[in-house]
Parts: structure tokens; sequence; C-alpha cells
């Protein structure tokens, strides 16, 4: 029942960084901007929100400071690409290679130093019920917001005007011009949202997660917020679900190594990504599926 | 009234990517002189310290050459694929595969006095990287997976299965249990071509690996074909050129290259198979690739400016104390500033004077 309690909770922590970060790419994506420079952004949030967070003795201020730093980056991602036209692929790929430099220089003064964590929520009667209890409600609330984004996104994109109106750009930036709809602002707006997700998706490791900062510490988890959008066939429900299933198959490796099997430990790491892969490959074979759901105009440059 | 207004190129001219790569560079040192202000240091000092004290004494020149051996190779293969669109950002992994190709030759056959070795090992560790692309290769034809995405999963997956191979199966066993191989013996390592520095002749497969790649873009077919694919995927369709070989020779090609960059690592500065092989070619080699416009002549120049801004960035923790982060975040401006003027090598500006009232 333990290790029950432990993978439960465990995945639901594990998840938050990726749901967060996803549901931003997402958003980002179905309005046609395709941001490689999400792993640059997470770790510039890690590094800041871990800054921030030490040197103002509040989370809050780190968080609020990681969401600024990633829209800062995903901004001079939406100039790039939406002003000065360039290649979207080559430029999330520099907004990356500048978001990880910029994370080792925030971070410097600061390696392996290590914060006391967000602390949990305190819910009461809630978490003193036995076993439901240590599952689902001793956790901090970062983990509760990205529950809630995860509706609020699905609301926002398929039910109101705003959605309609993001949708329409990623699918034919075109006509929706043509209506009269902003294009540029719209896309620039929708990644500005992605950069400010990635980033609390970033320092949501360094101060809940593991609270500490250390280079290289996100991993690749960036890259794998980009392959949930095509699991997940840019669909918020199925990326949530698959956000779920990274975090607990990063659990995998904890939880294996407590049950004494014995294994390499550099399978077990190297066990998400050829998860990715796998799930990747699984996925985009039917070609159909992919091209009906995917964005039409996604990673196009927009010209008049 | 007179204003500035931008008006598409007419024909192609040599001298526009010149422009851009200027004028990018150019943007790079203004914000590398910020980068310094904010770290206190004289922004004059400090580019000095990155850009120029490098090539002021033989050792920085050999360091320079040093660096820009892997970068030449990986952007020299990345290039190819870049122009058809396809996009392997693994380079990074595709190397440590070639190293450890490379790697378990010299081990297996250290103390044979066979003048063969190296050379064995640099075929192998070409192979070695062609197959770590050709997983994504065949991922991506037969399934049709991204192969952003996959190359870089591999990578992650590289960088694991040389963690367990030097501290398992390739670990010194007189090593006292650190990470790390047995040393190469002198048949195993390119020789130096500078001598007193330690640049060596790994530099020379990266120039020919050049001259290659000028030959092909220039007078190929296949590369044409590559070309048209990347520019007008439906022209290319419709001349029936195949996009799943497109994208097999891509990362055939790039992988092979960055597997090659792999060899001259472990048989060059290293001498032997570590932990860290790379401090980021892989990815630096999609900067060079992008700054030097995709073009073989071009990513010449661009890997040696890449390579001394990673010996600049040595040279300036120590002449004037910045930390290493800077050549990070040097590159990442580098590249920006090119794919932001790169508008220019499809447009032009223009004065355009409207008549009052």
């Amino acid at each position: 029942m333990d290790v029950l309690i432990f993978m439960v909770s465990g995945t639901l922590a594990a998840a938050t960084a990726l749901i967060f970060a996803a549901m931003g790419e997402l958003v980002a994506e179905k309005s046609g901007m395709l941001n490689l420079g999400i792993e640059g952004m997470m770790a510039t949030g890690a590094a800041m929100g871990f800054v921030a967070a030490t040197v103002s003795g509040s989370y809050t201020v780190g968080f609020i400071a990681a969401a600024l730093l990633g829209c800062v980056l995903s901004l001079i991602f939406a100039l790039l690409t939406l002003v000065f036209r360039a290649n979207q692929t080559a430029s999330g790929l520099a907004i990356g290679i500048l978001g990880l430099g910029l994370s080792s220089a925030i971070g410097k003064k600061y390696e392996s130093m290590t914060l006391p964590g967000v602390p949990d929520l305190p819910l009461g009667p809630l978490a003193q019920i036995p076993v439901i209890g240590p599952m689902f409600f001793q956790l901090d609330v970062m983990v509760y917001l990205s529950m809630l984004l995860i509706p609020v996104t699905w609301y926002v994109l398929n039910r109101t005007r705003l959605g309609l109106t993001i949708r329409a750009v990623g699918e034919s930036p075109v006509n929706a011009h043509a209506l009269g709809l902003r294009v540029l602002w719209i896309r620039a707006g929708c990644v500005a949202f992605g950069g400010a997700m990635a980033g609390i998706g970033g320092a949501y490791m360094s101060t809940a997660y593991t609270p500490l900062w250390a280079e290289g510490m996100i991993a690749g988890r960036g890259w794998i917020v980009v392959a949930l959008t095509v699991f997940g066939t840019w669909m918020v429900p199925r990326v949530a679900f698959g956000a779920y299933l990274f975090g607990s198959i990063s659990l995998l490796e904890l939880s294996i190594q407590a049950l004494g099997v014995n294994v390499p430990s550099q399978l077990m790491s190297a066990l998400p990504y050829l998860v990715t892969i796998f799930m990747l490959a699984l996925i985009s074979r039917n070609t159909l599926f992919i091209r009906l759901n995917s964005p039409a105009s996604l990673g196009a440059t927009f010209r008049l | 009234m007179a204003r500035l207004v931008l008006v598409p190129r007419e024909t192609a001219t040599l001298l526009a990517p010149l422009q851009v790569a200027v004028l990018a560079l150019v943007m790079t040192l203004l914000g590398g002189a910020v980068l310094f202000v904010i770290y206190g240091v004289s922004p004059l000092d400090g580019l000095h310290a990155v850009f120029v004290e490098p090539l002021l004494t033989r050792y920085g020149i050999g360091e320079v050459l040093l660096k820009m051996a892997p970068l030449l190779l990986i952007a020299q293969g990345l290039a190819i694929g870049f122009r058809a669109q396809v996009w392997n950002i693994g380079a990074e992994g595709q190397l440590i595969l070639g190293a450890i190709a490379a790697s378990v030759l010299a081990i297996r056959f250290d103390g044979t006095d066979s003048q063969l070795l190296l050379p064995a090992m640099v075929v192998a560790g070409m192979l070695a990287g062609m197959a770590w692309a050709a997983i994504a290769a065949w991922l991506r034809t037969q399934f049709n997976a991204n192969e952003i995405l996959v190359t870089f999963m591999l990578t992650s997956v590289a960088l694991q299965l040389l963690y367990f191979l030097v501290t398992g199966p390739l670990k010194d066993p007189m090593g006292f249990n650190f990470p790390q191989s047995i040393s190469f013996a002198p048949n195993a390592v390119f020789p130096i071509i500078l001598e007193g520095t330690r640049a060596n002749a790994s530099l020379y497969i990266g120039l020919a690996v050049t001259l290659v790649a000028v030959v092909f873009v220039r007078y190929s077919f296949a590369s044409y074909k590559l070309s048209v694919g990347g520019l007008a995927p439906g022209a290319s369709f419709y001349a029936g050129f195949s996009s799943k070989r497109a994208i097999w020779v891509a990362l055939l090609v790039s992988g092979g290259a960055a597997g090659l960059a792999g060899v001259g690592e472990v048989a060059g500065p290293l001498g032997q198979l570590q932990r860290n092989i790379s401090p980021g070619y892989g990815y630096a080699g999609i900067i060079v690739a992008v700054l030097g416009g995709l073009n073989p002549i071009g990513i010449l120049f661009a890997s040696a400016i890449m390579a001394l801004v990673y010996v600049g960035g040595d040279f300036a923790l120590l002449s004037v104390g910045v930390p290493d982060a800077v050549t990070g975040i040097l590159q990442g401006i580098l590249l920006i500033s090119y794919l932001a003027c790169s508008l220019l090598l499809t447009m032009r500006l223009r004065l355009v004077r409207e008549a009052p009232g």
C-alpha cells in the first residue's frame, strides 16, 4: 500500500511541471506556433524561480519571476518568427540554447544550494483520510493549480470565443486575417502564455519537486513536453493523460530501486526517453489521424 | 516624406549573405558588451578577452583549431539535412556513439602496433554515428515519428549508454574506479598538427568533408533534389523525388559526420573515453550550420567564429573573471541575431519617397 501511495502522490507531483509547460505549449501550437525552445524556457524558469525565491524568501515571488522571464524569452521567439519571419524550428532551437546559457548564468552562484520546498497545502480533515489522504491531499498548491489548469485550458480553447479565435488563427492564418483577426498579436499572446507556463513549470522543478538548483536539472523535460502535444494529438485531455503517464514513468526509476530489482540505473534513467520514442512512433504512424488533428498552419511562417 | 520599406529582392546576390553575417556579428558584439556591463566588466576588456586574446598566442590559436574540427564536421553534415528541412538535432548523441565505437576498438586492440588502428577507429566511429541516426530515419520513414524529437531523445539515451559503459564494461580496471577508460596508445590517437598546441589531424578530416560538401552541394543532382524537397515539397513530390530517400540521406550523412567528430574527441584531446566527451558541440553545430547560411564555405567561417567564442569564453573566465555561462549566452545571441537579420536574405530595405499631400 505504501508503494501505491508513493506512486500516486509522486506521479501527481512529477507531472505538475509537465502539465504547466504542456498546456502552455498546446495553446501556442493551437495558434500555429511550434515553440521548440521550451527546454530552455523551463531551465531559465527553474534558475530564476529558485534564485528569486531564495532572495525574496517568497515562493510566490519565485513563480512570478520565472513566469515573467519565460514570457520575455518567448516574446523574443515571437519577434523572430512573426516580425522577422525567421524559420520557427531554427528560432525555437536558438531560444532553447539561449535559455540554457541564461539558466546557467542566473543560477551560477546558487549551484547545489537548497530550499525547504513549497509546503503542502493544509487541507485539514481531507489529509487525514487513510490512504486517500496521503495519495491526493498532502501535496503543494501548485499541484492543484496544475490540475485546475487542465479543464480551464480545455474550456477556453473549446468553448469560448477566444479559443475559437486561437484555433482559427492556427488552422488558417490567411482566412483569420481576412476576417479581421489580428493574427500576429494573437500568436504573440499565445506564445507569451506558453513561455510563462514553461517558466512556472521550470520553477516548480527547482522550488518544489526537488527544491534545489543544479545545472541541467530540466534534463529533457521541455522536449518531452513538445512530444506530449503530439501524443495527445493536440487534445487537452489526452495531453494531460500523457503528462501523468510520464510522471509515473519517471517515478519507476525510484520504485524499482526501492523494490531491490537489479537493473543498471542508466537503463532506468534512459527509460522516459525510450518510452517517448516508442509512443511517438506508435501515435504518429497513423498519418491521417495526425494530419486531421494538428493545427494546419503549425510551424509555417505567416506571410500576407 | 520618405520612409524605409521592405521589398523582396528580385535577384539572388552573394552580397546579401555576407551583409547578414556581418550584421549578426555586430549585433552579437553589442549584446556581448551589454553582457559584460551586467557582470561589471569593462565591455572593451571583455570583448577583447573573448574575440582577440585567443588569437594572440600560439596556444590560443591551437585551441581554436582544436574546437573548430568537431564544429566544422557536425555543421557540414547537419546543413545537408537542414537544406531538405530534415532537422537532426541529435548530433550530440551521434557524436557520443562515434566516440564509443572508436574507443571500443582502441581498448580492444590496445597493445597492437598496427598503424591501421586509427583509420579503423575513424571508420567505426562514422558507422556508429550513422547507425544511431539511422534509428531516427527509420522511425520517421516507417512510422512518421518526428525526427526532431526522436534525435533529441536518442541523445539522452546515448548519454546514459556512455555513463553505463564508462562505469562498467569499458572502465579502466586499474583506474581507481574513476568513470573513464584506459588511456589510448599513441597509434590510436591523432597526431598533433601544430607543435606546442593540442590541435590535431582530425581538423584535416573536417576540411576534407568541407571539400566534399562543396562539390556535393554545387554539382550533385542528389543535393539539388534535397534542396527542392526543402524549399518546395509540393514541387519535389510532383517531380517524383523521394522524400523518404531525402530523410535517409540527410540523417545518415549528418550522423556519420557527427560520429567522426566523436572520434576526433576521444582520439584527440581526451585520449580516452570518459563521462564528458563534448561541451555541447552537437548543439553548437546547429548554430554553425545556420550561421554559415547552410553553405559549406560559409560554415567553414562560422565554425571558426564559434570555436573562437568557445575558447574566448574560457579566456574571459581567466582574464576578466566572468563565468563560462557567457559562452552559451553569446552563442544564443549569435544565432538569434542571425535569424533576425536573415530577413534581409530575401528582402531589402528601400527608401521610398512619397509625394507631399
